[in-house]
C-alpha cells in the first residue's frame, strides 16, 4: 500500500461512484415521488446489461449507441411497472408492500434471464473496453472514463429536467410534499409514471456500464441492490443530492478499504456504514424521512 | 388547590416555524379547563408537548409538581395523563372490546402479560362497564372500523378511561359530532369530573367551552393571550382581535 | 361459540394425529425428506409470522438467525466432540438460544428505524452475516462446516429428524398461540394498526417489539441447527440465503399474515411446489419465475392471504344464516367481518 495505489483507488472510486450515483439517484427519485422502495433496481440493472449484450453481440450495435434503444425501452418499462404494479398498492402499507412486490419482480427478472441466458458469467466487450488512457502516471481504462462522463451527462440531464422544466417543478413539489402538490394541481399520475420511468431508464445506462466493467450473471442483482439500498438509505430516502454524495463516498471508501485492508472486507464497509449512520440518524444523513418526521 | 398539570414558558419550533413561544398554562385538580384559539395557534402542538409526543425547546411541563417534559408518551400515560387526538385514532382492525383492553394496566407484570389471556374477567367486566357508560356495550364485539364518527370519539375516550387516568386532554372532542351526541359527551365529562377527573379540552365550539369549562386559556400564534373564566375571556377585546384578525372562525 | 371451539379443537387434534402418523403411513424416504423440509419451513414461517405478521414490521433478514443456528450447532457439535447420534439434538435448543442472543443487538438496531428502513436494515444484516461467514476462519469460509453425521439407516435417519422437528413445530405453534391470545399479542396488533397511538395508551412499544422479534428468532435458529445437522453440511450462501427470507414471508402471506394456521398452510403449499419443480425441471432457475409470479399474485390480489379470505367466505355464509355482530374468531381480524356482514 503506497500513495500511488491509494490515489488510484480514490480515482477508481470516483469514476465508478459516478455510475452508482446515477443508479442511486433513480432509486431515490422513485421513493421520493412514490413512497416506494424499488428492490428490482438491481435486477433491472442486470437486465440492462443483458440487453446491451444482446444488442452488441447479436446485432453488432456499439454499446454506447445501443443506449439510444435501451434507455427509451427501459423508460417505457418503468412506466409499465408503475401502471401495472405500483398503482395498485393501497396507500396504507404502501412502502412495505412495495418492497415485497418489487422483490418479487426482481426474482422474476432473475428467473427469466436464467432461463434465457443460463447462469454463466458474461461481460460486455467493445474495442475500447480494454484500452486505457495514460494520464498522470495512472492507467485509466477508457470505459471507466467514458462511463463516468456518461453518468455525469445523464445526471446533468436529470438536473435539467428537474430544475428547468415545468414538469420537473411538479416532480420536485411531489418530492417535498405530495399532498400539497396534488392540491396545487400537479398531474400526479403523470408525475408518478414519468418519475418511475426515469428511475428505471437510468438502469439501462447503469447496466451497460456495469456489464462493461464487471462479469455478471442473472444473480448479480442482489449485490447491486444491497449496495444501492445502503447508499440511498444512508443518504436518506428521497434526497437525490444526498444520494450522489453518498454514492461517491461509499464507492471510493470501498476501493480504499480494499487497498488498505483487504478486498474481502471492503464490501462490509457499505453495511457497516449504513448501520453506524442509522444508529445515530435513523432518517439518514440528508433524508426526506428525517425532515418528514415532524 | 394546587396545579395538577401545568406548562411553563414552553417554546417549540419546527425548522424555521415557531409554533409555541413562552406558552404557559395551568390546570388545577378537579377543573375542567378549556384551550381555545384560532386555527394554527398551536393548541395541538401544546398537547403534543404536554403528552410527550414532542419535546419542547424551552420551558417545562409538570405533573403534580414533577417535571415530565422529557417523558415518553408511554410514561406520561402511565403517570395518569390520557389524551385523545384531533382526528380520532383507534385500532380499526381490533374489536371495540379489544380496543379497550390494549391500554396497559398499571400493575401488570411483564411475563404474565405475555402469556395470560388478554383481559382478565375483572378487566373485561370493567371494560364492558365503561362501554355501557358511553353507550357502546352492544357493539363490544364488532370491529372498531364500523363505528360511526361520533361513536368512534366515544370509544377513543372510553379506552383511555380503562386505566383510570387522573387528567384527560381532549383534542376537539365535538368536532363533526351531532348536537345530541355533544350533549351526551358534555354529560359524560361532567360525570367524570364529579368523580374527580381533571380535564383540559381544546375546542372550537364556543358554546361547548363556555358552558362546560371553569377556566379558559386563549392561544394566539403560539402565545398564551389570556387565561380566565369564560365570561372574562369572552369580554376581553384582545381575544376578539385575535379571532377576527385570524384566518377563519365564525363561531364567536 | 362453544361449537366453534370444539371444531377448532378437533382440527388441532386431527392435525397432531396427521403429524405423528405421517412417517408411518408414508414411509418412503424421499417423501419423509420432503416432509422434513416442509416442517422446517413451517416452523420458520410460523415464527416469522409471530413477529412480522402481528406487528406489521416486515423483517426480511431472519436468514441471519437461521444461519446462526446452523453454524452454532455445527461449531458446538464439532468442538465439543459430540458423537453423531441423538446427543447432538440436545444442541438444537442451544442453537435457538444463540440465535435469540444475536437477535437482541440486531433487533435493537433495526427496530430504531421506521417501517421501511427497518426492512432494509434486516436485509443488510443478512448480507453482513453471509459475508462474515464466507470470510472468517472459524466458520470455515466458503467451504463451510460439517457437523457429525449419524450412522442411521436412511429411513430411521429421516424419521428421527422428522419427529424432532415435529416437536419443535408443536412448541412453536403453541408459543404463537399463547402470544396471540395474550395482552402482549394484542398490543402487538395495536402497534400494527397505530403505533403512535399505542404509545399514548401506555404500550411500551420498544420493549414489546424487541421481545417479539427475539422470540421469533429462536425457533428459526432451532430449525437452522436441525437443517445443518440434517444435511450434514452448511455453506454460507445456503445458511444465509435471501431466498429463505422471501420464502417464509411468502408462506405467511399466502396463508394469511397474523393467523396461526396461515404460515403452516403456506409452507405446505410452497414447499410442495418447490419440490415438484425440482423433480420436474431439475435445479433450474425457472422456479424463481413461478415464485415471483405467485408472490405478486398473492400480494396484489389476495392481500390478506388464503385463510382470512376463506374465513371471510365462511363468515359470509354464516351471516346469511344468523344475526351479525357475533364474536369473531381471532383477535385482530375482525376487520374481515366488516365487509362480509355488510355493516358499515
Amino acid at each position: 500500500m503506497n500513495a500511488s495505489s491509494l490515489a488510484k483507488a480514490v480515482v477508481d472510486g470516483i469514476l465508478t461512484g459516478g455510475v452508482y450515483a446515477l443508479m442511486a439517484a433513480g432509486l431515490t427519485l422513485i421513493f421520493g415521488v412514490m413512497d416506494i422502495i424499488n428492490i428490482a433496481q438491481g435486477a433491472l440493472i442486470v437486465l440492462g446489461a443483458y440487453m446491451s449484450y444482446v444488442l452488441s453481440v447479436h446485432l453488432g450495435i456499439d454499446l454506447f449507441l445501443g443506449l439510444f434503444i435501451t434507455i427509451p425501452a427501459f423508460f417505457a418499462l418503468g412506466v409499465f411497472i408503475e401502471w401495472a404494479f405500483m398503482r395498485r398498492l393501497h396507500e396504507r402499507d404502501r412502502t412495505a408492500m412495495s418492497i415485497l412486490v418489487t422483490y418479487a419482480v426482481a426474482i422474476i427478472i432473475e428467473g427469466v434471464l436464467s432461463v434465457i441466458f443460463g447462469v454463466d458469467y458474461l461481460q460486455l466487450h467493445a474495442s475500447y473496453t480494454d484500452s486505457t488512457f495514460h494520464v498522470f502516471g495512472f492507467y485509466l481504462p477508457y470505459i471507466y472514463v467514458f462511463g463516468f462522463l456518461l453518468a455525469v451527462a445523464l445526471l446533468g440531464a436529470l438536473y435539467w429536467i428537474l430544475y428547468r422544466t415545468h414538469f420537473g417543478r411538479g416532480v420536485r413539489g411531489s418530492l417535498q410534499n405530495r399532498i400539497a402538490a396534488e392540491l396545487i394541481g400537479v398531474n400526479v399520475n403523470r408525475v408518478r409514471a414519468v418519475s418511475v420511468g426515469i428511475g428505471v431508464a437510468v438502469t439501462a445506462a447503469g447496466g451497460m456500464l456495469f456489464g462493461a466493467t464487471n462479469a455478471f450473471n442473472p444473480s448479480s442483482g442482489y449485490d447491486l441492490i444491497s449496495r444501492l439500498l445502503s447508499i440511498v438509505i444512508l443518504a436518506g430516502l428521497g434526497s437525490i443530492g444526498g444520494a450522489l454524495v453518498a454514492a461517491l463516498f461509499m464507492v471510493t471508501l470501498e476501493d480504499v478499504v480494499a487497498v488498505v485492508w483487504s478486498p474481502v472486507w471492503a464490501t462490509l464497509v457499505y453495511y457497516a456504514s449504513l448501520i453506524v449512520v442509522l444508529s445515530f440518524r435513523p432518517g439518514g444523513l440528508f433524508g426526506k424521512a428525517a425532515v418528514r418526521a415532524q | 388547590m394546587s396545579a395538577l398539570i401545568e406548562a411553563t414558558g414552553v417554546c417549540k419550533s419546527f425548522g424555521g416555524l415557531q409554533a409555541l413561544s413562552d406558552c404557559s398554562l395551568s390546570v388545577t385538580e378537579g377543573q375542567i379547563a378549556g384551550l381555545i384559539g384560532p386555527n394554527g395557534s398551536g393548541k395541538t402542538t401544546l398537547f403534543n408537548v404536554m403528552t410527550g409526543y414532542e419535546r419542547c425547546n424551552q420551558g417545562e411541563i409538570r405533573l403534580r409538581g414533577e417535571p415530565i417534559s422529557r417523558a415518553t408518551p408511554e410514561r406520561v400515560f402511565a403517570l395518569g395523563v390520557g389524551r385523545t387526538f384531533q382526528i380520532t385514532r383507534l385500532f380499526f382492525r381490533l374489536t371495540v372490546l379489544e380496543n379497550m383492553l390494549v391500554a396497559t394496566q398499571r400493575h401488570e407484570g411483564w411475563i404474565r402479560s405475555a402469556v395470560r389471556r388478554a383481559g382478565s374477567v375483572a378487566e373485561r367486566g370493567r371494560a364492558l362497564e365503561l362501554l355501557e357508560f358511553v353507550g357502546l356495550d352492544r357493539l363490544a364485539h364488532s370491529p372498531a372500523g364500523i363505528l360511526s364518527y361520533g361513536q368512534r370519539k366515544l370509544l377513543e375516550l372510553a379506552s383511555l378511561l380503562v386505566a383510570d387516568p387522573e387528567v384527560l386532554l381532549l383534542d376537539e372532542p365535538t368536532a363533526g359530532v351531532n348536537p345530541t351526541l355533544i350533549n351526551q359527551l358534555t354529560e359524560r365529562i361532567r360525570e367524570l369530573n364529579r368523580a374527580g377527573k381533571t380535564f383540559l379540552v381544546v375546542e372550537h365550539n364556543m358554546e361547548f367551552v363556555m358552558g362546560l369549562c371553569q377556566q379558559v386559556t386563549v392561544l394566539h400564534q403560539g402565545r398564551t393571550l389570556v387565561t380566565g373564566t369564560p365570561e372574562e375571556v369572552r369580554a376581553n377585546p384582545a381575544v376578539l382581535d385575535a379571532y377576527l384578525g385570524g384566518a377563519d372562525d365564525d363561531d364567536l | 361459540m362453544s361449537a366453534r371451539w370444539s371444531v377448532r379443537a378437533l382440527l388441532v387434534a386431527i392435525g397432531i394425529a396427521v403429524l405423528g402418523l405421517f412417517p408411518l403411513v408414508f414411509s418412503n424416504p424421499t417423501t419423509t425428506s420432503i416432509a422434513e423440509f416442509t416442517l422446517i419451513f413451517m416452523v420458520a414461517a410460523s415464527a416469522w409470522n409471530m413477529f412480522s405478521g402481528s406487528s406489521g414490521y416486515i423483517a426480511l433478514g431472519h436468514a441471519v438467525y437461521f444461519g446462526c443456528g446452523a453454524y452454532a450447532l455445527a461449531l458446538l457439535a464439532n468442538h465439543l466432540g459430540f458423537a453423531a447420534g441423538w446427543g447432538v439434538f440436545a444442541l438444537v435448543p442451544v442453537a435457538g438460544i444463540v440465535a435469540g442472543l444475536i437477535a437482541i443487538p440486531t433487533g435493537l438496531i433495526a427496530l430504531r428505524a421506521r417501517r421501511h428502513t427497518f426492512v432494509v436494515i434486516t436485509i443488510a444484516f443478512m448480507f453482513i452475516f453471509q459475508l462474515a461467514a464466507s470470510n472468517l476462519a472459524f466458520t470455515g469460509g466458503t467451504s463451510g462446516l460439517q457437523p457429525p453425521t449419524p450412522l442411521w439407516s436412511v429411513k430411521a435417519y429421516n424419521d428421527n429428524f422428522y419427529y424432532v422437528t415435529a416437536v419443535v413445530l408443536v412448541v412453536t405453534v403453541t408459543l404463537a398461540w399463547l402470544v396471540r391470545r395474550s395482552r402482549f399479542g394484542l398490543q402487538l396488533l395495536a402497534i400494527r394498526d397505530d403505533e403512535e397511538r399505542a404509545r399514548g395508551l401506555g404500550v411500551r412499544v420498544a420493549r414489546i417489539k424487541l421481545t417479539a422479534y427475539v422470540l421469533s428468532a429462536i425457533p428459526v435458529g432451532m430449525v437452522g441447527g436441525i437443517y445443518a445437522y440434517f444435511l450434514g453440511q452448511i455453506f454460507p450462501q445456503f445458511a444465509f440465503d435471501p431466498l429463505f427470507d422471501l420464502s417464509i414471508a411468502l408462506m405467511a402471506f399466502i396463508g394469511g399474515l397474523g393467523t396461526l394456521a396461515g404460515p403452516l398452510l403456506g409452507a405446505l403449499v410452497l414447499e410442495a411446489l418447490q419440490q415438484y419443480f425440482t423433480v420436474q425441471y431439475g435445479a433450474s432457475q425457472a422456479y424463481l419465475i413461478i415464485y415471483g409470479a405467485l408472490f405478486l399474485a398473492v400480494v396484489l390480489l389476495l392481500p390478506r392471504g388464503v385463510i382470512p379470505s376463506a374465513q371471510e367466505l365462511i363468515e359470509r355464509w354464516r351471516v346469511r344464516a344468523s344475526a351479525p355482530g357475533s364474536e369473531p374468531e381471532e383477535p385482530g381480524r375482525a376487520g374481515d367481518v366488516v365487509k362480509t356482514a355488510g355493516v358499515r
